[in-house]
C-alpha cells in the first residue's frame, strides 16, 4: 500500500483571491473597463508631444526660485495663511463637537442621530474648493470666505470621527459616572470625554496639518491667503516667485507635520 | 476620644492646583492665539457683504431649484471622464509609489544614507502640493484636458500611497522573511515571498481608500482646465446656470457617496 504521488509536483503560490470565477471575473472586467477606459480618453499626443518642450522651459523658468521680488506679498499671503487655518480649526472643532455628539449612536436619540449624520455626509461630499467658490459669492473675496469655508469642512471631518470614537468607547465607564447620580452634561464631561480626549486632540492637530494645506488652494478661487499670491504669480507668469511659493508651503507643511507629530506623541 | 474631627471640608476636584493653572493658562494662551487671528482676518473683510450674506443665500437658492434634469445628458460623458482620471491617476500612482515605498522603507530600502532621504522627500514633496495646483501647472505644460487630470491625480496620490505602503513594510513580521531567507531564497525571491504577502492587504486597502479620494478630487480638476465635470460645473458657474449647477452639485454628491460605499465594501472584505 502506497500513496501514488504525482512524480514531480512542485509547490505553486496559491493565489490572492481563491474563488477561480471571481478571480476571472474581476480580471476579465479591468480589462474590459482599461479597454474602454484607454479608448474614450482624448489625449491629444501631438499637443503633448507639443508641451514637452514647453514643460523643460516651464521647469528651467521655475529655477532658481525667486524669493525677493515678491516677499512682501509672500510673507503677507502666508501671514493670512496661517490665521485662516488656525481661526478656522478653532471654530470648525468646536461647532463639530454637538454635531459629533449628536450623531453617535450611543448617546444621541434617532431623529437628532439622523439630522447630525446627514450634515456630516453634507458637509464631507463636497470638495472645500467647490465650497470656496459658493462661499466667496457669499461672503466677498477674501480671507473670511476661507475661514468659512474651511470651519464647515472641519466639522465633516472631526465631527464623524468624534461620532465614531465615542460610539467605540468602553460604556461601563459612563455607567459608572451616571450611578453616581451624575446630570448629563456631567456625565459628559466625566464619562464620555476622558475616554475621547487624547485621540481626539491629536485628530485636531492633524486637522490643522489639512487645514493649512487646503487653505493653499482655497485661494485660488478668492478665499484669501498664500493660495491667491500664487495664483497671481502663475497668471503673471512669474513662474520663479511660484517656485518660491510652492518651496515654501512644502517647507511649512513639512515643519507643522513634524512638530504635530511630536506634539501627538508628547499629548498620548 | 470621639474620632476624627472633620475641620474643613474637602471638596474633590479633578486636578491638583498646579494642574489647573497649567490648564487654565492652557486656554488663555489659546483664546488669545484665536483672538488675535480672527481680528486681522476681521480687518480685511467687507462685512457690509457678509451681513448680507444670508439673502443672497436664499437669493441663490431659489435661482437653484428646481435643477435641470434634463440637462443630465449631457452630463454622462464628464462622469465617465471624472471616473476615469480617478482610475487611471490611481493606476499610475501605484506603478511609482510602489518603488518608492521600497526604498522608503528602513528594512528594504537600498541605502538608509543615500536612498531614503531622497524617497522620503519624493513623498512629502508630492503630498504638500494639492492635486489642483499640480493640474494648474500641468495644464499649462500638456494642455487642458484628461490627461493634464490623469497626471495631476497620479502625482498628488504618489506620496499617501508611498507614505503607507511605506508604513505598513516596516511594520511586517521579519521572522517570516528570515524564514524564507533561510530557505536559500534570493533577494527578490525574499521579497516576493517574504515582504509581499505581508503587505498585500494594506495595499489593497490603501489602493481603494486613494481611488475613492481620487474620485473626490477629479470632480473639482476641471475648475482649473484638466477636464471632468469641474469643467462642466465651471462652465455653469460662470454662465450663471444655476439649475444646472445644482444638478451637478446632486451628480457630484451622488457619486461620491457612491465610491465611499464601494471602498467601504471592498476594505471590508479584504481585511
Amino acid at each position: 500500500m502506497s500513496l501514488a504521488l504525482p512524480a514531480h509536483r512542485t509547490w505553486k503560490k496559491p493565489p490572492a483571491i481563491k474563488r477561480a470565477w471571481l478571480r476571472w471575473t474581476l480580471i476579465v472586467g479591468a480589462a474590459i473597463y482599461l479597454s474602454l477606459a484607454l479608448g474614450t480618453t482624448h489625449v491629444n499626443w501631438s499637443r503633448v508631444w507639443e508641451g514637452l518642450p514647453r514643460g523643460m522651459q516651464f521647469v528651467t523658468a521655475f529655477l532658481p526660485p525667486d524669493f525677493t521680488s515678491r516677499w512682501t506679498e509672500i510673507v503677507e499671503g502666508i501671514a493670512e495663511t496661517l490665521w485662516m487655518t488656525v481661526a478656522a480649526t478653532v471654530v470648525g472643532i468646536a461647532l463639530s463637537v454637538p454635531v459629533g455628539i449628536g450623531a453617535a449612536r450611543n448617546i444621541a436619540p434617532l431623529p437628532v442621530y439622523y439630522f447630525c449624520r446627514s450634515v456630516l455626509a453634507v458637509s464631507r461630499s463636497f470638495q472645500e474648493i467647490i465650497l470656496a467658490i459658493f462661499f466667496v459669492k457669499l461672503f466677498g473675496f477674501g480671507p473670511f470666505a476661507g475661514f468659512v469655508t474651511l470651519s464647515f469642512a472641519t466639522i465633516g471631518f472631526y465631527g464623524k470621527l468624534l461620532a465614531e470614537d465615542i460610539e467605540d468607547m468602553d460604556p461601563s465607564q459612563a455607567e459608572a459616572v451616571r450611578a453616581t447620580g451624575a446630570g448629563w452634561l456631567q456625565w459628559l464631561n466625566y464619562g464620555v470625554q476622558p475616554q475621547v480626549m487624547p485621540r481626539m486632540i491629536g485628530l485636531g492637530l492633524y486637522r490643522l496639518d489639512i487645514n493649512f494645506r487646503e487653505s493653499a488652494v482655497v485661494g485660488i478661487v478668492g478665499g484669501g491667503g498664500i493660495g491667491a499670491t500664487l495664483d497671481t504669480a502663475f497668471n503673471r507668469y512669474e513662474f520663479d516667485s511660484a517656485a518660491a511659493i510652492i518651496l515654501i508651503i512644502i517647507a511649512i507643511v513639512m515643519a507643522v507635520e513634524y512638530s504635530s507629530g511630536y506634539l501627538r506623541r508628547w499629548v498620548q | 476620644m470621639s474620632g476624627a474631627i472633620v475641620t474643613s471640608k474637602k471638596v474633590w476636584q479633578r486636578h491638583d492646583r498646579k494642574t489647573q493653572l497649567a490648564v487654565w493658562a492652557a486656554w488663555l494662551f489659546g483664546t488669545a492665539v484665536f483672538v488675535y487671528c480672527f481680528q486681522l482676518i476681521s480687518e480685511r473683510t467687507i462685512w457690509a457683504f457678509v451681513w448680507d450674506a444670508p439673502a443672497q443665500a436664499a437669493d441663490l437658492g431659489a435661482r437653484m431649484v428646481p435643477p435641470a434634469w434634463s440637462y443630465i445628458h449631457y452630463l454622462w460623458r464628464p462622469i465617465w471622464d471624472t471616473l476615469n482620471i480617478a482610475t487611471l491617476g490611481t493606476i499610475i500612482s501605484i506603478v511609482i509609489a510602489v518603488p518608492i515605498a521600497y526604498c522608503a522603507a528602513r528594512n528594504t530600502t537600498p541605502s538608509v544614507a543615500f536612498v531614503r532621504p531622497v524617497a522620503l522627500f519624493i513623498i512629502v514633496a508630492s503630498r504638500s502640493i494639492n492635486s489642483l495646483i499640480w493640474a494648474l501647472m500641468l495644464v499649462t505644460i500638456v494642455g487642458p484636458g484628461v490627461f493634464a487630470g490623469i497626471i495631476a491625480i497620479g502625482l498628488r496620490s504618489i506620496g499617501f500611497v508611498a507614505k503607507l505602503l511605506y508604513e505598513a513594510i516596516e511594520e511586517i513580521d521579519e521572522s517570516q522573511v528570515e524564514a524564507v531567507r533561510s530557505t536559500g531564497a534570493s533577494a527578490a525571491q525574499t521579497t516576493v515571498y517574504g515582504i509581499v504577502p505581508q503587505v498585500m492587504p494594506a495595499f489593497a486597502g490603501i489602493t481603494v481608500f486613494r481611488w475613492d479620494i481620487n474620485i473626490r478630487e477629479s470632480t473639482v480638476l476641471g475648475l482649473v482646465g484638466a477636464g471632468g465635470i469641474g469643467l462642466e460645473l465651471n462652465a455653469a458657474i460662470t454662465q450663471l446656470y444655476w439649475t444646472q449647477v445644482s444638478l451637478m452639485l446632486l451628480v457630484i454628491i451622488g457619486t461620491v457617496i457612491l465610491s465611499e460605499w464601494v471602498s467601504a465594501k471592498v476594505r471590508h472584505a479584504i481585511i
